[in-house]
């Protein structure tokens, strides 16, 4: 293999290479220091004149004397059945001392497109033990539902304790979770790796970290290295795997570092204009696939830059997503944990996944009378604030209080609390029961003669 | 310069290549493996090319092919019951081809090569024919019947031979006397739209059932409409409800850069839904095209023009087509993502200068016309587009809008209310109300427009009136007042909320409608009355007769129901009138 002394430029994370013979795009790239280390990269673009490599371990080090070798095939992974239990850098090497991973397989990173038609639509309903999720925005198997936050919010509190509750009820089917992290603080990962350790889940998880002092650039590739795993988990080893990617705008922030480093031009906000894409290649890997047994379930985590929904990280995630989990300030400072706010959150695979035979029948009329309500609750909370309380009609006042009693009672659980979907619903109807009945308008009547606390009492 | 070339330079999708004799907008093959390409720019010895799959490998050196032909696609017997990607390969077959995952390099033709149709003739040797002449037709699907034309452009001539039989779409049917082939299978360029003799005024309604639309915002056969939607205000939802109960005999479904759960259950439930009109599968008056959002982005690009194309191409046969195109967004992106790596420059917020001039070419192509034989067909379609942060000045909402004379203005915050559709009725309009009010009045009722602008005066009273109850409350508002809000809500809950889930309240025949809103205004106009009569407001709001209203929606025996509801009525305000 020929090794190429001809690096004309460096710039940020970028490597130009002139007067190659014919390099494919996409191509591995090896990239030989004066004092013997490697370092890894890929082809952005290629052309007879000029090849443009992006080095993930950082370009520091590199002279326009080192060694560059391009390795004739694409990004691979080796991966293996093993690999659970394992802790890994972002870049896939064994950060927890144990020995390397002797590979299975040798898989493309890429990760070619789901056929459509090959999907099989998600339809099991995944129990969280959380009321805001379970009750109101359910989530099903081969999902993506991204939690979107704030910096200071307890985000990595709500997706521990959902790894920690999740189950198919009744299922006994091998479950993983793979855990992709992306530029955060070594203390947050430890706080993962500790509740992992804690509660044993170590053992069915892959871990990939890459920290916030690693290489930005190496944040390219392992969310793509932890979707290859959990790929192969699923599709070949027939189990339900559990994504778990923090922080995604960490990510995106490498994305643009790239595209100002190659002088692109820029999209929103200095964004390049393919993060759609890009985002999609990543988000679009959760499923399931006819014929196999095994799904792809993906939890991003995001923090919304100034809690600003409308910022492009969080915008074109909820564009691919099927839904997000929204988490409030508002409701943190009021001290109520998890600080979901149900209003803006959705889960668009929620149908799916409920209803009889699934949660309960009742399920979708009172999500949606709840919703209502408490919609209607929190504008009254404005009207309070001018014209004071009394001057709310009853059904008015009740409204508002529905409101108060939905957050406090409802919304607010405990840390370790695993609160099952009957519970979530019962919990739901004794709130409801406080309304009056004709203002029920959501719930069919035979719903409301079977579940309404009033009438169950009469019943019994 | 030949019909074969060599790569230069490879940047994502897209490619240069050298030495390539090329037109713009010839479909070329790339590489080794000979990837499907498109020529967009020519600069110089140099064509640019847009790759409609992965690049990830393609060096330098390798070859660029030529196939001399604009990108087209494949009309004739099989299209319905179709799931195409972008450029018209069929997923089912893609799926055998390789797997589960969409690789590279496989091509599959939009039309099976080897299924024999049963071609009956209805035109003989010696009639005259032209271009759009129908000389025969063929059972496709249960409900279809495709009718089988002559090639688009044909001068007028006659049919030398002709036999009805057995044949697979590339079979040779018959002959023109000007010496041309006739084949059941036409192909056609996708940019270029379909000749047809002229354009029609919109005075025909396309009924979907869907109370708000048919009701208040209704869409022409060969209109336009956009529906643009903040994330999660039930955009998917509203154009499956508009693909499955609309009355245009087929359905041409874009799935442009959909999320791939998202179109599994499209997938997942066409095949299994039943056409209302004849009991048979919906599918089999339908054509799927799926690209999601990972699958290559050039291909994002096409896949609206394929799907326009074939709409296009069962107009021409006569009959009513409805597209959705979901998302045009996606579609803009993908011009947009193409362009940077193009390095143009950009225009407003980093889209091409021609987006405004892309997206009108696009929506204009939509039309009820007089087909190029002298039929009437239509084409209607329905754009969906994904304002980023629910922002409406962005260029492709603002684009789209001045082209588009329906709009049905989705509204996340009605969405977190529960209310669905979430189409707001205060940003709503169509367009079209003068051009339909004829067609309402002989098929509904004469009254069917008056009914309709009380009810929007109401909605408009009620939005007016919600500022003070916001300042004031409710209660401290006159009598009157309080009942335009209590006959407003009426209006919103009753009638402009509707179940897509529910069997019943799924679809809502206009007869329906019309007596829903008819009840609701009665019930006003008793109301009105009794409180002039001194009934306290309480009373008339504790109306039994109003509740039992609410739930008129979920009965499939409507009739019988709001008789029901009306002999309540009258009950009740007699009785209160009287205590």
């Amino acid at each position: 293999m020929k090794e190429y002394k001809t690096i004309s430029e460096i710039a940020g994370p970028l490597v130009f290479v002139r007067k190659t013979e014919p390099v494919g795009y996409q191509e591995l790239v090896n990239i030989q220091l004066a004092d013997g280390s490697v370092k890894r990269g890929q082809v952005l673009d290629t052309s007879d004149e000029l090849v443009v490599v992006q080095v993930f371990e950082g370009t520091a080090g590199i002279s326009r004397d080192s060694g560059v070798r391009f390795l004739g095939e694409t990004i691979k992974m080796p991966v293996s059945k093993d690999m659970l239990g394992r802790i890994l850098t972002g870049s896939g090497d064994p950060l927890d001392g144990g020995p390397a991973i002797i590979p299975e397989k040798k898989l493309d990173i890429v990760g070619a497109a789901i056929n459509p038609h090959a999907r099989r639509q998600p339809k099991d309903f995944i129990q969280t033990g959380i009321s805001t999720i379970d009750g109101m925005n359910t989530l099903v198997r081969g999902q993506k539902l991204p939690i979107f936050s704030g910096s200071g919010l307890p985000h990595n509190e709500i997706a521990l304790q959902i790894a920690r509750q999740s189950k198919v009820v009744g299922s006994t089917e091998p479950f993983a979770v793979v855990f992709c992290a992306m530029g955060i603080t070594a203390e947050e990962a430890q706080t993962f790796m500790k509740d992992f350790e804690r509660t044993g889940a170590l053992e069915r998880s892959v871990v990939f970290m890459n920290l916030a002092d690693d290489p930005a650039i190496e944040r390219i590739i392992t969310p793509r290295l932890a979707l290859t795993t959990a790929e192969y988990l699923a599709f070949e080893h027939d189990m339900h795997v559990l994504v778990i990617y923090t922080d995604m705008t960490n990510y995106c922030e490498a994305l643009r570092q790239i595209g100002a480093a190659r002088e692109e031009v820029p999209g929103r906000r200095g964004y390049p204009g393919y993060m759609y894409t890009d985002l999609a290649m990543n988000y679009e890997r959760a499923g399931i696939i006819e014929g196999k047994k095994g799904s792809i379930t993906q939890l991003p985590i995001l923090t919304m830059p100034g809690d600003d929904i409308t910022h492009p990280i969080p915008d074109l995630t909820g564009y691919i997503t099927e839904g997000q989990i929204v988490v409030a300030r508002d409701l943190h400072r009021k001290g109520i944990y998890p600080p979901i706010n149900v209003s803006p959150s959705l889960s668009r695979l929620m149908n799916l996944g409920i209803g009889p035979g699934k949660t309960r029948e009742d399920h979708k009329a009172v999500s949606d009378q709840c919703y209502s309500a408490y919609a209607e609750g929190k504008d009254l909370r404005g009207l309070v604030a001018i014209v004071g309380k009394d001057a709310l009609s009853e059904r008015d006042r009740m409204f508002l209080d529905f409101a108060d009693a939905f957050e406090d009672k409802f919304v607010r659980q405990g840390r370790e609390e695993d609160r099952s979907i009957e519970q979530t619903l019962d919990l739901a109807w004794d709130l409801l029961a406080a309304l009056p009945i004709n203002a029920l308008n959501k719930i069919d009547n035979k719903y409301i003669d079977k579940y309404h606390p009033s009438k169950k009492k009469k019943a019994a | 310069m030949s019909q074969q070339g060599t790569i230069y330079r490879v940047a994502g999708p897209v490619v240069t290549a050298v030495g390539l004799n090329a037109r713009m907008y010839d479909v070329v093959k790339v590489g080794q493996e000979g990837l499907m390409g498109e020529v967009i720019e020519i600069d110089n010895e140099k064509a640019i090319i847009q790759v409609y799959e992965d690049t990830s490998g393609i060096r330098p050196g390798e070859k660029v092919e030529n196939t001399g032909m604009a990108l087209s696609v494949e009309l004739g017997p099989g299209l319905l019951t179709s799931i195409y990607d972008g450029i018209q390969r069929p997923l089912p077959v893609l799926k055998q081809s390789m797997g589960n995952f969409i690789t590279r390099g496989v091509s599959a033709p939009g039309l099976s090569r080897t299924k024999k149709w049963n071609f009956v003739a209805t035109a003989k040797a010696g009639d005259k024919v032209k271009g759009g002449s129908i000389i025969g037709t063929v059972q496709e699907t249960k409900t279809i019947t495709q009718k089988i034309m002559v090639p688009p452009g044909t001068p007028e001539t006659t049919i030398k031979d002709l036999k009805s039989g057995e044949y697979t779409v590339e079979d040779v049917i018959g002959h023109l006397e000007n010496g041309t082939e006739l084949k059941m299978m036409q192909k056609w360029p996708v940019r270029r739209p379909r000749p047809y003799q002229e354009k029609l005024m919109p005075d025909i309604p396309l009924i979907t059932g869907q109370r708000i639309l048919d009701g208040l915002f209704p869409i022409a056969k060969g209109g336009t409409a956009a529906i643009p939607g903040p994330f999660g205000s039930g955009k998917t939802v509203t154009q499956q409800q508009l693909a499955k109960w609309s009355d245009a005999e087929i359905v041409v479904y874009i799935g442009c850069g959909e999320r791939g759960n998202e179109m599994t259950e499209v997938l997942a439930e066409f095949p299994h839904l039943t056409d209302p009109k004849t009991g048979n599968p919906l599918m089999d008056r339908t054509v799927l095209i799926a690209n999601t959002s990972n699958m290559p982005v050039a291909a994002r690009e096409a896949s609206v023009y394929t799907g326009i194309t074939i709409a296009e191409y069962y107009r021409d046969m006569g009959y009513g087509v409805s597209l959705m195109a979901d998302s045009t967004s996606r579609w803009a992106e993908a011009m947009r993502e193409i362009s940077s790596r193009l390095e143009e420059m950009p225009g407003e917020e980093g889209y091409p200068a021609y987006l405004a001039a892309r997206l009108s070419e696009f929506y204009e192509r939509a039309g009820r016309v007089i087909t190029e034989r002298g039929d009437q067909g239509s084409v209607t379609v329905i754009g969906a587009v994904s304002p980023p942060g629910g922002d409406f000045s962005e260029p492709v909402t603002q684009n789209t809008l001045r082209i588009v004379k329906v709009f049905w203005a989705l509204d996340a915050k009605l969405a977190q209310r529960r209310h669905f559709p979430a189409i707001n009725w205060l940003n709503s309009y169509s367009l079209y109300q003068d051009s339909l009010k004829g067609w309402y009045d002989g098929n509904v009722s004469a009254e069917w427009n008056k009914l309709k602008v009380r009810s929007m005066e109401l909605l408009q009273r009620e939005s007016e009136l919600q500022e003070i109850v916001q300042l004031v409350g409710s209660d401290a508002l006159p009598e009157d007042q309080q009942l335009t809000l209590e006959i407003a809500r009426m209006i919103r809950e009753y009638f402009l909320q509707q179940n897509a889930y529910h069997e019943v309240d799924t679809f809502c025949s206009m007869k329906k409608q019309f007596m829903m809103l008819q009840a609701i205004m009665t019930w006003g106009d008793y109301a009105k009355k009794a409180l002039a009569a001194g009934v306290p407001m309480t009373r008339i709001l504790a109306s039994k007769s109003k509740d039992s209203m609410a739930k008129v929606k979920f009965e499939a025996d409507f009739e019988k129901y709001l008789a029901g509801v009306d002999r309540e009525m009258q009950a009740e305000f007699k009785a209160m009138e009287a205590a």
